[in-house]
C-alpha cells in the first residue's frame, strides 16, 4: 500500500534535471538583458550623477571613500538642473519626438498597403516581395544613406533629371532639409512597419472577411469594422519597431539634415565627443529613456491587461 | 382580447410549404442556378451545373472534398464570379449583385465569428449595416439571443465560448437579417456527436418555424440523410443525382452514389428476361449463376450486363433455409463479425468466394452471440432489395 503510494508521487515529481534545465533556458534571455543593457544603463545613470573633469574618465567619482562619513557620497543634481535651465535640450526632445511620429505614421501609410497586398498575394508572389522588402539590409546602411544624399544633392540625380526635363530652372534645395530627414527615416524603417503587419494580416482568417460583406458590409466598412482592429497589434508592434530607433537616430539627421535639424542623438553626440562632458550626456540619456520607454511600458501593459 | 388570440393565431401559423414541390411542373423554382461553371485555372471546379431548389426547402448538396460543392455555395452567396451560367433567386439574377447586397446569409464551416466583437456585437452587425433603428435593432437581437438560447452571455467575446456556443452565434448572425436563403457550409461538423444530434434537430425546427430556404453543403451522408428534404450527390464539378434522401439511399442510380451512402454490396450480372409489365427483371449472377428477380423500370433489356446493389440490412442471416416467395438465398460462411451493441455486422464468405456484408439487429436479449465465426448460414433477402445499376 505504502509501497504503491511512494510509486505514483514519484512519478508525479518533476525530475530535478528537468527543472535545473527549464530554469536555466528562461534564465539566458534574463542574463543577456542584465549584462548587456542594464548593466551598462546602471553605468550610465551613475555617470549622471557625476561632474566632468579633465582627466581619464573625464568625470568625478562617485563614491569617496576617503572624505568623512557626511560627504562620501559625491552624486550632484548639476546635470538635470542644467537640462532644464538650457533649452536646447527641451527643443532636442521635442524635435526627435515629432520626426520620429511623423516618419511612423507616413511608415505606416505606406506600409499598411504594401503589407495587405503581400498577404493576399499568391504564395509565390509573396516571397517574392517579402524578399525585395528585405532585400535592402543587404547593403550597408551608411551606403543606403549616402546613396540618398547622391540622389538628393545639388548635382544629384533627381535634380539633373529634372533640370534636363526642363520642368526646373535651378537645382532644388533637397538634401540637408528635414524633408530629406523623413525621407531617410521612412526608407529605412519600412520593413519593420512592413513585415510585423504583414505577420498579422496573413494570419488572419479570410471567411472573416466574406462574413462581413455577406452580412452587408462594402469592402470599404469590412476594413474598418474587421480589418483595422484585428490587425492593431501588427500596428502597434510596427509603429514601437519604427518609433522607437527613429527618435534616438543620429546618422540620417547628421548626413541628410540640415544644421538646424537638432535631434537628441545629434545633441548626445556633441555632448559626448565634442564637449566631453560625458555626465550631462549621460543625463540626457536618461531622460531620454524615461520620457520614451516608461510611455511605452505602460502602454504596452494596458494592452496585455486588456486581452 | 379577440385582437390579441389572432395576433396568437398568426404566429403560430407555419409558412405554408407544398411537401414536394419538386414533382410540380408548375411550381417556381426559388432558386434556379442554369449551366453555371467555375474554373480555377485548368481545374473546372463546377461543371456546368442545372439545379432548382424550391421555396421552403432544405436542400443539401453532398460531395467528397474536391467536388466542387463549397465553390457553388460560395457562387450563391457571391464570394465568386461564375465564368458561365446564371443564378436567379426569387425571380431576380444575381450576375451583377455583390454579396454584400444578396438576400444571401452564410453560416460559415469556421463560423468566422468577429473575435473582437461581443456575442451582441457580432449578431447585431448585418443590422447596423443596413442601417434599422437602434431601437428596432434592440429588440431583434434581444429576440434572436433568445431563440438561440444565447441571453446570458450576450456580453461574452467569442474566445470564451464552446464550439457549440459559437455555432449559434454565427447562425444567429446569419437569420437575424431574415435572408430569402441561408447557406450553411458544413453546420455541424466541428461539434462532437451528442451536440450534432441535438443541433441537427434544432436547425431543422428552425428552419420549420422560420420558413427560410436551407442549402447546406457537407461531405457527411448521415447529416445530409437527418437534415434535408432533398440531396444532391455531387462529385468531379456535377450532380450525379437529386433526390429525397430515401430514394437517394434505397435507389441509387450508380455504385458512386451507392457506396456513399454507406456500405452495400454488388453482384455483377447479366439480364436474362424483363417483364414490362410488372417493372421486373431477371438476371444471372456472374460467378455463381443463381438466377434473381428484381424491380427495374423500363431501361435494362436482355443480355445487359448490370450490377446489383444489396444493403447489407436488407439480408437476413439464419441457420436454417429460409421458406418464402420472391427470395434471393445464398449460402456461405461466417468469416468475420464485429457486435456493435444494438446490431452485429458480419462479413460472410459465399460458395462463389465472395464476401458479402450483412448487417443484423440483435432483437434478442443473448449474453452469447448467437453466430460464431465458421458458422455454416444461409443469406436471404427479398427479391425487391435488389437494386439494378447499369454499372
Amino acid at each position: 500500500m505504502s509501497d504503491s503510494k511512494r510509486v505514483l508521487t514519484k512519478t508525479y515529481h518533476q525530475p530535478l534535471g528537468d527543472k535545473l534545465w527549464r530554469n536555466f533556458v528562461i534564465g539566458i534571455p534574463y542574463f543577456w538583458l542584465l549584462l548587456f543593457f542594464l548593466a551598462p544603463f546602471a553605468i550610465v545613470f551613475k555617470i549622471s550623477f557625476a561632474t566632468p573633469i579633465v582627466a581619464q574618465p573625464p568625470f568625478t567619482p562617485l563614491f569617496d571613500f576617503t572624505a568623512n562619513a557626511s560627504q562620501w557620497l559625491l552624486a550632484t543634481w548639476d546635470n538635470y538642473r542644467f537640462l532644464t535651465e538650457d533649452n536646447l535640450y527641451w527643443v532636442s526632445y521635442f524635435k526627435s519626438i515629432k520626426t520620429a511620429a511623423i516618419s511612423t505614421l507616413i511608415c505606416l501609410l505606406i506600409g499598411y498597403p504594401m503589407a495587405y497586398g503581400i498577404a493576399r498575394a499568391t504564395s509565390t508572389t509573396r516571397n517574392i516581395l517579402l524578399m525585395l522588402v528585405i532585400l535592402p539590409f543587404w547593403t550597408s546602411f551608411l551606403l543606403r544613406v549616402y546613396a540618398w544624399m547622391g540622389l538628393l544633392g545639388k548635382n544629384g540625380i533627381v535634380n539633373s533629371l529634372l533640370m534636363n526635363m526642363g520642368l526646373i530652372d535651378s537645382p532644388l534645395q533637397m538634401l540637408y532639409t528635414d524633408m530629406a530627414v523623413y525621407l531617410g527615416i521612412v526608407y529605412t524603417y519600412i520593413p519593420f512597419m512592413i513585415l510585423p503587419l504583414y505577420a498579422t494580416l496573413e494570419k488572419m482568417d479570410p471567411s472573416l472577411h466574406d462574413a462581413a460583406a455577406d452580412l452587408g458590409a462594402k469592402p470599404w466598412q469590412t476594413f474598418i469594422d474587421v480589418t483595422l482592429p484585428l490587425s492593431m497589434p501588427g500596428i502597434i508592434a510596427g509603429s514601437l519597431l519604427v518609433f522607437i530607433p527613429a527618435i534616438g537616430e543620429y546618422v540620417i539627421p547628421a548626413l541628410l539634415g540640415g544644421i538646424d535639424s537638432l535631434m537628441i542623438g545629434r545633441t548626445l553626440y556633441d555632448e559626448f565627443f565634442v564637449n566631453r562632458d560625458w555626465p550631462l550626456a549621460s543625463a540626457v540619456a536618461t531622460i531620454l529613456l524615461i520620457i520614451v520607454v516608461i510611455p511605452i511600458m505602460l502602454f504596452q501593459r494596458s494592452q496585455q491587461e486588456q486581452e | 382580447m379577440n385582437n390579441e388570440n389572432t395576433i396568437k393565431a398568426n404566429q403560430s401559423a407555419k409558412p405554408y410549404v407544398a411537401e414536394t414541390p419538386w414533382l410540380d411542373p408548375e411550381a417556381v423554382p426559388f432558386i434556379q442556378i442554369k449551366g453555371l461553371s467555375k474554373q480555377f485555372d485548368d481545374f473546372s471546379a463546377v461543371d456546368n451545373v442545372d439545379l432548382n431548389i424550391y421555396k421552403g426547402e432544405l436542400f443539401t448538396i453532398l460531395g467528397g472534398s474536391g467536388c466542387g460543392k463549397s465553390t457553388l455555395l460560395r457562387m450563391l452567396a457571391g464570394f465568386e464570379t461564375p465564368n458561365a451560367g446564371q443564378i436567379i433567386i426569387d425571380g431576380i439574377d444575381m450576375a451583377n449583385i455583390p454579396a454584400y447586397d444578396r438576400p444571401i446569409n452564410m453560416m460559415f464551416q469556421s463560423y468566422a465569428v468577429f473575435p473582437h466583437m461581443t456575442v451582441e456585437q457580432n449578431i447585431s452587425y448585418g443590422l447596423k449595416k443596413d442601417k434599422l433603428a437602434k431601437a428596432e435593432i434592440a429588440t431583434r437581437v434581444k429576440d434572436m439571443l433568445e431563440l438561440v438560447q444565447l441571453s446570458e452571455l450576450a456580453k461574452r467575446k467569442p474566445n470564451q465560448l464552446s464550439g457549440g456556443q459559437r455555432q449559434r452565434v454565427a447562425l444567429a448572425r446569419a437569420l437575424i437579417k431574415q435572408p430569402k436563403v441561408l447557406l450553411l457550409d458544413e453546420p455541424l461538423a466541428a461539434l462532437d456527436k451528442k451536440l450534432r444530434e441535438q443541433t441537427q434537430f434544432e436547425l431543422i425546427n428552425l428552419q420549420y418555424e422560420l420558413g427560410i430556404t436551407f442549402v447546406v453543403v457537407t461531405h457527411d451522408q448521415e447529416e445530409a440523410m437527418t437534415l434535408s428534404t432533398r440531396v444532391a450527390v455531387m462529385d468531379a464539378g456535377k450532380f450525379i443525382q437529386i433526390d429525397t434522401p430515401t430514394q437517394v439511399y434505397e435507389s441509387p442510380h450508380n455504385r458512386f452514389v451507392a457506396n456513399f451512402f454507406g456500405t452495400i454490396n454488388f453482384f455483377n450480372a447479366t439480364v436474362l428476361s424483363t417483364d414490362p409489365e410488372a417493372q421486373t427483371l431477371t438476371a444471372q449472377l456472374e460467378k455463381t449463376g443463381t438466377q434473381l428477380e428484381a424491380k427495374a423500370e423500363g431501361r435494362f433489356s436482355a443480355s445487359d450486363e448490370v450490377t446489383i446493389a444489396v444493403r447489407p440490412e436488407k439480408i437476413s442471416v439464419s441457420q436454417e433455409r429460409p421458406e418464402g416467395d420472391h427470395l434471393t438465398i445464398t449460402k456461405g460462411t461466417v468469416e468475420d463479425l464485429a457486435y456493435y451493441g444494438n446490431r452485429s455486422v458480419y462479413r460472410v464468405r459465399s460458395q462463389s468466394g465472395r464476401i458479402i456484408q450483412v448487417s443484423a439487429q440483435n432483437n434478442q436479449r443473448s449474453e452469447q452471440l448467437v453466430l460464431e465465426w465458421d458458422d455454416e448460414v444461409y443469406l436471404s433477402w427479398d427479391s425487391s432489395c435488389n437494386v439494378v445499376l447499369s454499372e
